[in-house]
């Protein structure tokens, strides 16, 4: 354990200029625990993603159930610490995030809809509308479709029920007061469908709290992965023809060149970051292989993880690492 | 859920439900770095439970102890590695203001 304190390093290494891929080097960790940390930000890190998507029109070309699987997988950017899991419970303004979606492409106007087909034809642009993610609206208040029956029942009743039982509205909730929930640029640009003249669709989704190994909409990532170091190391000294063709060898550029005494040159290992182990400084010969020995470092890490918009990859990182601590506490209090 | 045996608490196999490689992985490496465990090991019984069986043996010390020690171990590595992480990006933003990431070779 003090070891393990001891050699424990972390390295950022880079930011993307949205902050939302980040690269990191964990020096002195094992596998198990690199790989753990990576399995659980890929499946268990919690997002929001659209689970119910109640249609009440869809004339496009684009089925029901395709676009209910779109819309699915268009990733929220909010943050999932604010909500509960939705489990069996009726869906609230604690754990549901209502969406609405209307749009209507223009018909042909009454001057061409007389016109022969032919005629139609060469008209340059009929209307068309591509639907993209910004066109979802958030209900703060919830559902605005009221259930069927309740309707037919008691029409005279104020207040009918709709398919949300939101007891106030989430703009009124201090937590959501100064934050806007929705699709961040440019994540709100993803096309949904595409309609033609007078095609509509009309429906409102649900998004409520799921984890990655349920479905793979409530991934937080892109993807996360990890290699190791490697090690490139020269067994003898190379030196001027050969340093050059090392120097060539090497797509990636892994090899240098220095100039020691009497105008010799020897070949050094300038960037083995760079390495992909891709073997060609090894090929030609069983001499190369005896030059130069390509190896990787066991406990370095170099750790890259995508995040998909809806918490910047160092708080999942940090939350993945909490989701092993608190399974490790469910398996001590199970012992106890 | 503990299997083992009433007459020698050294040796026994631990059935976690809902947990995979992911817990079982972890907590037998860190079971690993124990000198009181002889031998440890996990299997998944079957793919499409939700399930692994911790093996664990000991030197004598009881076996639920030393896999709740085991646990807390893990705990507190990923509370030191989740402190190392803050400090590193914490670090990193103050090197580097905003906008200017050309350098992705440091070393």
């Amino acid at each position: 354990m003090d070891q393990f304190r001891n050699n424990f390093r972390v390295e950022v290494i880079r930011f993307s200029d949205d902050g939302m891929d980040m690269e990191f080097d964990m020096i002195g960790i094992d596998p198990a625990l690199a790989n753990a940390f990576r399995r659980i930000l890929i499946a268990e890190v919690p997002t929001m993603a659209i689970e119910k998507v109640f249609i009440a029109n869809n004339t496009s070309l684009i089925q029901d159930e395709v676009l209910a699987h779109r819309l699915g997988l268009i990733p929220i950017s909010v943050d999932p610490r604010l909500f509960e899991y939705a489990e069996s419970n009726a869906p609230n303004e604690r754990n549901t995030i209502v969406f609405k979606l209307h749009v209507q492409c223009a018909k042909y106007s009454e001057e061409e809809k007389g016109q022969s087909k032919k005629k139609k034809d060469e008209k340059k642009v009929p209307p068309r509308i591509t639907v993209k993610a910004k066109d979802l609206k958030w209900l703060p208040k919830g559902s605005e479709f009221y259930l069927e029956s309740e309707d037919s029942n008691s029409n005279s009743t104020s207040k009918s029920k709709t398919y949300t039982s939101f007891t106030c509205s989430q703009d009124s909730l201090p937590e959501f007061s100064n934050i806007k929930i929705g699709f961040k640029e440019p994540l709100d640009d993803i096309n949904i469908a595409r309609l033609g003249p007078g095609q509509e669709i009309e429906l409102e989704a649900q998004a409520v709290k799921g984890v990655g190994k349920t479905h793979a909409k409530w991934s937080p990532v892109a993807t996360a992965w990890y290699r190791m170091l490697p090690e490139v190391v020269l067994l003898e000294e190379i030196e001027d023809e050969d340093a050059e063709t090392l120097k060539k060898k090497c797509p990636v550029g892994v090899f240098d060149i220095e100039d020691i005494a009497n105008g010799r040159k020897r070949s050094t290992v300038a960037r083995p970051r760079a390495c992909t182990l891709c073997r060609e400084c090894i090929r030609g010969g069983e001499e190369w292989e005896k030059r130069v020995s390509l190896r990787r470092v066991k406990d370095h890490f170099i750790f890259t993880i995508e995040s998909t918009g809806a918490l910047p990859p160092e708080v999942l990182f940090t939350e993945a690492v909490k989701i092993l601590e608190s399974k490790c506490e469910r398996v001590i209090s199970e012992l106890s | 859920m503990e299997h083992g045996s009433y007459a020698d608490n050294s040796n026994a196999t631990f059935s976690l439900t809902d947990e995979d490689h992911t817990l079982a992985n972890a907590v037998r490496f860190s079971l690993n770095q124990d000198p009181r465990v002889s031998f440890c090991g996990y299997s998944i019984p079957h793919p499409s439970d939700n399930r692994v069986n911790i093996r664990v043996q000991t030197t004598g010390a009881p076996a639920r102890e030393v896999l709740k020690d085991a646990c807390q171990d893990l705990m507190m590595m990923c509370q030191h590695v989740r402190s190392t992480l803050d400090v590193a990006v914490a670090d990193f933003k103050l090197r580097t203001p905003p906008k200017e990431d050309e350098d992705t070779d440091m070393k």
